[in-house]
């Protein structure tokens, strides 16, 4: 784990040394180092730094960290290796904000607050209307309830593709639900932090408890946990930080459900080492599909595209590579 | 010590009651076996003594205490729970599988320890298989995982152990041998309550047997009380005579397991 985050940090520096404003590693370093030593810094290097590569770069690790370790929580909760963070209609809701406030003419801002806002309240939605259909304590009824209303979500964003205007809104809708950090400034990276926190500390607290839920109702409640109420705060906790993640950055599949089935490769099914292995490979491999993004051609590459273009060969060489059998 | 007693007690999923009038004493060193037909209630039994099914009727107490006035970790501390298979979803090593038992011993926000996989570790040794520490649990044999359900109830270091239908998946040589293990536990002070499918290996095991027939008729007693062929004629809905049948049936199994044995000696 120590070796993954050490990886992870050079792949953020090597993230800030790259773009189309050539900045040399040396200047980078000290850069950073006068940054944080609280001195001014000023010139045309520090501008390119701290208004633009850095800020991409947080955000990217932060966007990553946020999916895989959602991710991560969701397949535990879920008892199934093949949920991602979408599974209760997260990424649909907060598409759907999104489109809308593209398509009323918002400012960015208010179509990222639309789409948070929008993806808490379809995933809960789906709780209240997973609850009143299938009891207190089925999943599997919610999962459905979260396909039935994610669908919705995605008719009611087809519609707004269809009447929005085909030469502005339509590409930008299009963009954002590909998922981009193109857009992304210096005071964007503050505001997706504190909903992220207030997801991420909760799911770290409790992470020994959460693993457990792996084992099934019964089984957990008997070892102890008070499985529904440690279920509704997972749910919560990483429905918050995906919501955060998708109205900064669009919808980006394939981190979530990828990503922890590589920590779970790399040391093992522990819930409570898979979570912080998550976050660091999710962190690095954001940041490296973001810096491919923004350099590989002359106009960015949604990141949905390359993450599921990298993310698939490379996960299943990992599946080829060692046989996990799930039972 | 008496570990649990239920009086009057009746069961059931949802509104429908399968069975009621069941009084349960299990003390310290005790076994305690539970027969019945399928669709008894065997299973429900189990998940309302363990607090997961809701009582329809009459009292649970946990070490003397109303199971209404504990908390999950509470029960957790009285009772552990040896499911009948193994449901982990993503392939744990045995010995974080064994260490899961010791959940209700951790604060809310806290992971094992050192004192904790030192537990762990000595439950894996309690059941002889410290070599399978470190395998997965989706590669390791039936028996094995039993023993690693049996080892993570030890961690948890409740006096009393739940076992639902521990016989089910084992072969013969490998019942004896749980049958050894039972009764070690039994020896070490830990009551216990299991269910069968097959009357010979409680009579084997247990000191007494509750029955529940399919009209949710409840009836305990000593072994070598309730396992007769009147009995289990009644039970099961067939003729005594099927029933010396299966007896001589497994008389002659037995045997060829003892034949088998001196073939492999000699």
């Amino acid at each position: 784990m120590l070796v993954a985050g050490l990886v992870v940090l050079a792949v953020l520096l090597l993230g800030a040394l790259i773009g189309p404003y050539h900045l040399p590693p040396k200047d980078v370093l000290r850069l950073i180092a006068l940054g944080l030593s609280g001195q001014e810094t000023s010139g045309p290097q520090a501008t390119v730094l701290f208004n633009i590569r850095l800020p991409r770069v947080l955000a990217a690790a932060l966007v990553g960290a946020a999916l895989a370790v959602a991710g991560s929580a969701y397949q535990v909760t879920f008892r199934n290796p093949l949920v991602s963070p979408d599974i209760l209609g997260v990424s649909a809701g907060a598409g759907l904000g999104a489109v809308l406030g593209i398509f009323l003419g918002l400012p960015v801002l208010a179509i990222q607050g639309l789409s948070f806002a929008s993806g808490l309240g379809t995933v809960a939605l789906v709780m209240l209307v997973g609850r009143a259909v299938g009891g207190r304590a089925e999943t599997l009824p919610l999962v459905l309830c979260g396909i039935a209303i994610g669908a919705l979500a995605g008719a009611g964003i087809s519609l707004l593709k269809v009447l929005a205007d085909p030469d502005d809104q339509l590409p930008a809708m299009t963009f954002w639900l590909l998922g981009s950090l193109a857009g992304i400034q210096r005071g964007d990276v503050w505001l997706i932090v504190p909903p992220m926190l207030l997801g991420l500390v909760p799911l770290f607290l409790l992470r020994w408890r959460i693993g457990v839920l792996a084992l099934g109702e019964d089984e957990a409640k008997a070892l102890g946990v008070d499985t529904r109420r440690l279920r509704w705060l997972v749910i919560g906790s990483a429905t918050l930080i995906t919501s955060a993640a998708v109205a900064a950055a669009g919808t980006i599949g394939w981190i979530g459900l990828m990503v922890p089935h590589m920590a779970r490769l790399a040391i093992g099914a522990r819930f409570d080492r898979v979570l912080p292995m998550s976050l660091i490979l999710g962190a690095g491999l954001m940041v490296l599909i973001d810096t491919l993004a923004r350099s590989i051609a002359t106009t960015e590459v949604p990141l949905g595209v390359l993450t599921a273009v990298i993310g698939a060969p490379v996960f299943l060489v990992l599946l080829a590579r060692r046989n996990t059998g799930w039972n | 010590m008496e570990l649990i007693r239920t009086t009057g007690l009746a069961i059931g999923a949802a509104q429908k009651t399968v069975a009621r009038g069941i009084d349960i004493t299990l003390c310290r060193s005790e076994i305690l076996g539970v027969l019945g037909p399928n669709g008894a209630g065997k299973t429900t039994l189990f998940r309302t003594i363990l607090g997961l099914a809701p009582a329809h009727d009459g009292d649970i107490l946990l070490g003397g205490t109303p199971m209404a006035q504990l908390t999950r970790r509470k029960i957790a501390h009285r009772i552990a729970y040896v499911p009948q298979s193994m449901s982990a979803p993503f392939p744990d090593k045995v010995s974080d599988y064994v260490l899961a038992g010791r959940t209700a011993h951790l604060g809310p926000f806290a992971a094992p320890g050192a004192a904790d996989r030192t537990r762990a570790a000595s439950a894996l040794a309690a059941l002889g298989i410290t070599a399978l520490a470190d395998a997965p649990i989706n590669r390791i044999s039936g028996g094995e995982r039993q023993a690693a359900m049996i080892a993570r109830a030890v961690a948890q270091d409740a006096p009393a152990l739940m076992l639902d239908e521990p016989d089910a998946a084992l072969d013969f040589g490998k019942r004896e041998h749980l049958a050894q293990l039972l009764q070690g536990l039994a020896t070490q002070g830990y009551g216990l309550i299991f269910t069968s499918h097959d009357p010979f290996f409680i009579e084997r095991v247990a000191d007494r047997v509750l029955t529940i027939d399919r009209q949710g008729h409840c009836r305990s007693g000593r072994a070598d009380e309730m396992i007769t062929d009147a009995q289990l004629s009644a039970l099961y809905g067939i003729a005594e005579h099927d029933v010396r049948q299966a007896r001589r049936g497994r008389r002659a199994e037995t045997g060829i397991g003892r034949m088998s044995r001196m073939d492999a000696s000699a």
